[in-house]
């Protein structure tokens, strides 16, 4: 698959832990990237935090794993879990087949707008998953 | 900030001779050991699926290959090794390992008999070649030895449609009846190959032994008669399945195999050998005083067991290490191996695994995990 057919739209802030974060008000939608679930191959097991729980810029909140190994997954925004993605559970496959929608991972109200600064747009994304 | 580019110039990880086969199948390549091998193609589970229900092919060039000769190889390798290799004939093999002094596993190995006293050629851990050379060197008794690895190339093409495939391609054999560890000596293109009954998945199956330059010729042979291309990932999942050792998980310098349950494989009555007086005490060990045990375990909650995550009793105190683990293709379940305290270690036994600091329910289970 070239890298140059990884959507990467333009609404979203990204990270380069490859996280996606697609911001309404201040509520944020949190998946990982097109890239991200090929790089890791199929998902078989996803663990999430329960909703009502917090979460912090840059620590991890979570765990995606492969048949081969387990990544962490690391919250772009602090916060507090408003949704979960219940689906994941029976259908972590969903992850491969949708990253950048049906297979989106938390939603988190967001504690400050100021922490949207730390993340990177589309544009910069792509450069980013160019060079690796 | 993760500094990704290498600074190092000395470093170049090694390509086998089917590297551009393996990019051609759209592998996803990876560095293991030094070498550049495809984890994946399709998908872990498709392939390891493919293996079980069908056929899939291998490459595993990256492991070692030692060859010792001469009238004092059989002499080396009995004092060598735990296992009898005077028990070999020619065209047969054996699982073997190498011992410390103290008792404990330097490699696992398979050792090919191609000549009776004169002729072996050892397969050993792609990590360990070099360390098992200096080993053999250090404690030769006069054999002619030369590290071979550079020679030869390895596939493994294993799976229940295997033999029928084989048969298309080497049809001077009546595969079906040939025995596990049965090695075979046969012409591909002009080229003297190696076949031997032996492989890493638990089903039928050959690991060929290849010149470099005929390799890439054999793969696309064997590719276009219907054996799928089948990445590392696969090839550990599939070992799994079958409480497989893998050296650096449940064996290594550290491990005697005893604890491990490789004690057939090891022939106290043999004539003196290295370690053969330390092995004798912690044969009693195991049996009066066991420190620890090798189970496979399944996972009663939905999770994924991982190399080091500890094993805890009900009153949250370690009990245990996993050693391996991983989400079964076959089962659909988490499954793992690891050593526990002998009180925790009978089939049925419960205990708890700490994951990412949550307590998961895991319990002892017959192995090979699965039934084939």
């Amino acid at each position: 698959m070239s890298k140059e057919s990884f959507a990467v739209p333009e609404e979203n802030y990204y990270t380069k832990d490859h996280e996606w974060a697609l911001v309404e008000e201040n509520i944020v939608t949190v998946g990982i990237t097109t890239f991200a679930q090929n790089q890791l191959g199929e998902v078989v097991y996803v663990e999430l935090p329960d909703e009502g729980s917090k979460v912090s810029q840059n620590e991890d909140f979570g765990v995606i794993e492969s048949v081969k190994a387990a990544s962490d997954l690391i919250a772009p925004v602090s916060g507090t879990i408003t949704e979960v993605n219940s689906s994941l559970t029976e259908d972590p496959s969903l992850i491969n087949d949708d990253p950048m929608n049906q297979g989106w991972l938390i939603r988190v109200e967001m504690d400050t707008e100021k922490e949207l600064a730390n993340l990177i747009r589309a544009s910069e994304y792509r450069k980013f998953i160019e060079k690796k | 900030m993760e500094n990704s580019d290498s600074k190092s110039s000395a470093y170049v990880p090694q390509k086998t001779a089917l590297y551009e086969a393996h990019k051609k199948a759209q592998g996803q390549i990876v560095d293991f050991s030094g070498w550049l091998l495809p984890i994946r193609y399709t998908s872990i589970t498709k392939e390891h699926k493919q293996v079980r229900n069908h056929v899939g092919l291998f490459d595993v060039s990256h492991m070692g290959d030692i060859r010792i000769k001469g009238s004092q190889a059989l002499e080396t390798l009995q004092w060598l090794t735990s296992n009898d290799v005077s028990e070999l004939t020619a065209g047969r093999a054996q699982y073997n390992l190498f011992i410390s002094k103290d008792g404990y596993i330097v490699d696992d190995l398979i050792i090919y008999c191609l000549e009776q006293n004169n002729d072996y050629l050892l397969c050993v851990n792609a990590s360990n070649t070099q360390k098992d050379f200096d080993w053999i060197s250090k404690n030769n008794k006069g054999a002619n030895l030369v590290n071979e690895s550079d020679k030869w190339s390895l596939l493994a093409l294993q799976g229940p449609k295997a033999s029928a495939l084989l048969s298309q391609v080497f049809k001077q054999k009546d595969w079906c009846n040939t025995n596990t560890f049965d090695v075979y000596l046969l012409d591909f293109q002009g080229s003297e190959i190696i076949v031997a009954r032996t492989g890493y998945t638990g089903e039928w199956g050959v690991e060929i032994f290849i010149a470099n330059h005929k390799a890439l010729a054999l793969w696309e042979i064997l590719e276009k008669k219907g054996a799928q291309p089948t990445g590392l990932g696969a090839r550990d999942t599939l070992r799994l399945e079958m409480k497989f050792s893998l050296y650096g998980h449940e064996i290594d310098e550290n491990t005697h195999p005893y604890e491990a349950g490789l004690g057939w494989v090891v022939k106290a009555n043999k004539k003196d050998f290295l370690g053969k007086k330390a092995l004798a005490r912690l044969a009693e060990a195991q049996k009066t005083n066991p420190q620890r045990k090798l189970v496979g375990f399944k996972l009663l909650d939905r999770a994924i067991p991982r190399q080091g995550y500890k094993c805890l009793d009900n009153a949250g105190q370690e009990i245990g290490l996993v050693t391996s683990g991983t989400m079964s293709p076959t089962l659909g379940e988490g499954v793992g191996i690891g050593y526990v305290k002998p009180e925790h270690s009978k089939i049925g036994s419960e205990f708890l695994l700490s994951i990412r600091g949550r307590q998961t329910r895991a319990i002892v289970v017959k192995t090979p995990f699965i039934n084939l």
